[in-house]
């Protein structure tokens, strides 16, 4: 990949970020609520996947050859909303019902109601193993589409997610890229606190599968990654994509307060005012575009 | 007398009436529907041959996974086949499937719109010496409140055969009750069987009470039904095969001429069938009606006969219902 299309990328990823800040405005003037960190950390990973690798058409999100990303922690949707979004799946202006009264935009996703889900999300543990289903059909009809899955750390806690691990080894699934948001945040603060997962690394590999670990904001990592992840042939890969929660909006950034709280709700310490969070949110990230086209981000 | 028109099998109040377990209705089901269609899949947690679904495994090896003791992950993975074109059977006991995943199949399956079919094995307390933790009796009740789900029970393995290939026709969610005990052939292969249609197994002139069963209780039902037409009470037996649709019409139906009622099941009495019957009933005719099923108790370990005598459900704690629920007619 060139410097041109690893910048085009990022403006993409900018881009997201843009929609998730006004998509978490939108949900928090309907219903005062919404995610902000998890979104924002995972950006850079679904602009590299929806407008690189993803091999999808908005026009037609039936295509039974379609590439499929399942959202296994569908608590951030609000990234995957804005993806779709930006592909062409619906209107951008349709993000502000997030989480609203009879929007599509349902507080966690729910397939059939919005085009390019691909699953029902939200009760933690549970995408990894539907992935794994659609692999099993797909291999069954002979088909070659990638399936993805983006997990979370957290949510690694549940039983559910290794009854899968083991299963997606034992099967040798070819062709199913995990992707995991390993941020460091959950509810009830750190993930090494709460109940710690490392070593993480090993796990997986004792279950058979090939482990990549990068900084999941980085790019050039990501685009690397999932390109080695392609062509791993004879085992499940888990991309470990170590994250920021909050990333690219100072006042968020590292702060697992901003885990399930929409900005302009509360005022908090370190932050601005909640009137004002949402201009400084969106202030940030038009610096950062400007930095991305000059080269400097 | 037993309908006529129904075909069912004249030997059923012999000694030696021929019984088979339904769960072998599932076996021999999920088999034909395997040859039929090879968008039909397996899944299994460990229990291949206890569910029989070891018939499907063997003959369709490609099509079949299994998890290991891992019931969430095999609800949910079912859930991605489901929705990429392929009919998928979960098979498990019933405290595990759709008990232990209960959640996972809310989520993945029954909200998700997947094209999966819980098949729970070992319900109720016929599944005897194992004891309570494996004796289904709430399942009914977690599976019918979903909604878009359809709730099947047959009443033996004939039945239970047609049962697995009805589920197949649908797109929506199917849950399906098996249990483990040898019990007798009620019906025939000419039996006629339709989703959503009560059948009135037991008919008389002038009866008093409409007697609804679900599942194998329904022979029991029968038995007791032969019993009080000897003693001068007439009654109707109906097999409630489907639970879920539940056609209120067909409630009505059975219930117009009797205006007292008696639900018969191997489950709790709270959320059952026996439950489905008076929400219905509730709603267009109300109707006296008495509960035999589990009071409100777990199970233990014993043999099935021990088991109904003791948790009155065998065919004289029926009769006494009957007796009761006619005391309470105005």
């Amino acid at each position: 990949m060139n410097s041109n299309q690893l910048k085009d990328l990022k403006l993409k990823a900018n881009e997201i970020r843009r929609l998730i800040i006004e998509a978490l405005d939108g949900a928090n003037h309907n219903t005062g609520s919404g995610h902000t960190g998890g979104p924002l950390g995972m950006a850079d990973v679904f602009a590299a996947l929806y407008f690189n690798f993803m091999k999808h058409d908005p026009q037609n999100p039936d295509d039974p050859d379609r590439d499929r990303l399942l959202l296994s922690n569908g608590h951030i949707c609000a990234v995957l909303y804005s993806s779709l979004a930006l592909s062409g799946y619906f209107p951008t202006s349709e993000l502000k019902t997030f989480r609203g009264f009879e929007t599509r935009l349902q507080g966690h996703p729910h397939r059939g109601v919005l085009p390019g889900l691909e699953n029902t999300s939200g009760p933690l543990g549970e995408g990894l193993s539907q992935a794994i289903g659609i692999a099993l059909a797909r291999d069954i009809d002979k088909k070659t589409y990638t399936v993805y899955c983006a997990t979370s750390d957290g949510e690694h806690q549940e039983g559910n997610i290794w009854e899968a691990v083991m299963l997606a080894g034992k099967l040798k699934i070819n062709n199913l890229i995990q992707i995991i948001d390993f941020n460091n945040i959950q509810i009830d603060g750190p993930v090494d606190k709460t109940m710690p997962l490392e070593p993480f690394r090993a796990k997986y590999e004792s279950f058979n599968w090939h482990v990549i670990d990068i900084d999941g904001n980085d790019m050039k990592e990501i685009v690397d990654a999932i390109s080695q992840a392609k062509e791993i042939k004879d085992k499940p890969v888990i991309i470990i994509a170590r994250t920021i929660p909050g990333k690219g909006v100072s006042f968020m950034e590292g702060d697992y307060r901003w885990h399930g709280m929409p900005p302009g709700l509360k005022d908090v310490s370190g932050a601005p005012p909640k009137d004002e969070q949402v201009a400084v949110a969106f202030k940030e990230i038009e610096e950062e575009r400007k930095k991305i086209i000059m080269g400097k981000a | 007398m037993l309908n006529p028109n129904l075909k069912l099998n004249t030997k059923l109040f012999d000694v030696d009436v021929e019984k088979k377990p339904t769960r072998a209705g599932f076996g021999t089901g999920l088999l034909a529907l395997g040859k039929k269609d090879k968008n039909v899949v397996g899944l299994c947690a460990d229990l291949t041959e206890s569910t029989q679904m070891n018939l499907f495994a063997d003959a369709f090896p490609e099509r079949f996974f299994q998890v290991g003791v891992a019931e969430q992950n095999m609800a949910a993975v079912a859930a991605g086949l489901g929705v990429t074109g392929k009919t998928a059977f979960i098979s498990s006991y019933a405290t595990f499937s759709p008990g232990k995943n209960w959640e996972t199949i809310r989520t993945t399956i029954v909200y998700n719109k997947a094209n999966v079919k819980i098949a729970g094995h070992h319900s109720g307390i016929m599944t005897g010496p194992d004891g309570a933790t494996h004796q289904a009796t709430e399942d009914i009740a977690i599976t019918r409140c979903w909604p878009g789900i359809e709730v099947y029970v047959p009443c033996d393995a004939i039945e239970a055969e047609k049962a697995t290939i009805a589920s197949a026709k649908t797109q929506k969610p199917v849950y399906l009750r098996y249990s483990r005990d040898k019990t007798p052939l009620i019906t025939t292969a000419d039996t006629p069987f339709e989703v959503g249609k009560l059948q009135d197994f037991w008919v008389s002139e002038n009866p008093q009470v409409t007697i609804f069963a679900t599942g194998y209780m329904l022979y029991y039902a029968l038995v007791a039904a032969k019993e009080l037409e000897d003693e001068g009470i007439n009654t109707i037996a109906v097999n409630v095969a489907t639970i879920k649709p539940l056609d209120s019409n067909e409630v009505l139906k059975f219930t117009n001429q009797t205006s007292a009622v008696v639900t018969v099941e191997d489950h709790q009495i709270t959320g059952g069938m026996g439950s489905a019957i008076a929400e219905s009933l509730a709603k267009t005719n109300p109707l006296p009606i008495e509960f035999v099923g589990m009071q409100d108790v777990f199970g233990e370990t014993g043999t099935p006969a021990q088991l109904l005598k003791k948790y009155k459900m065998n065919p004289e704690a029926i009769k006494e219902a009957v007796k009761r629920v006619i005391r309470r007619k105005r």
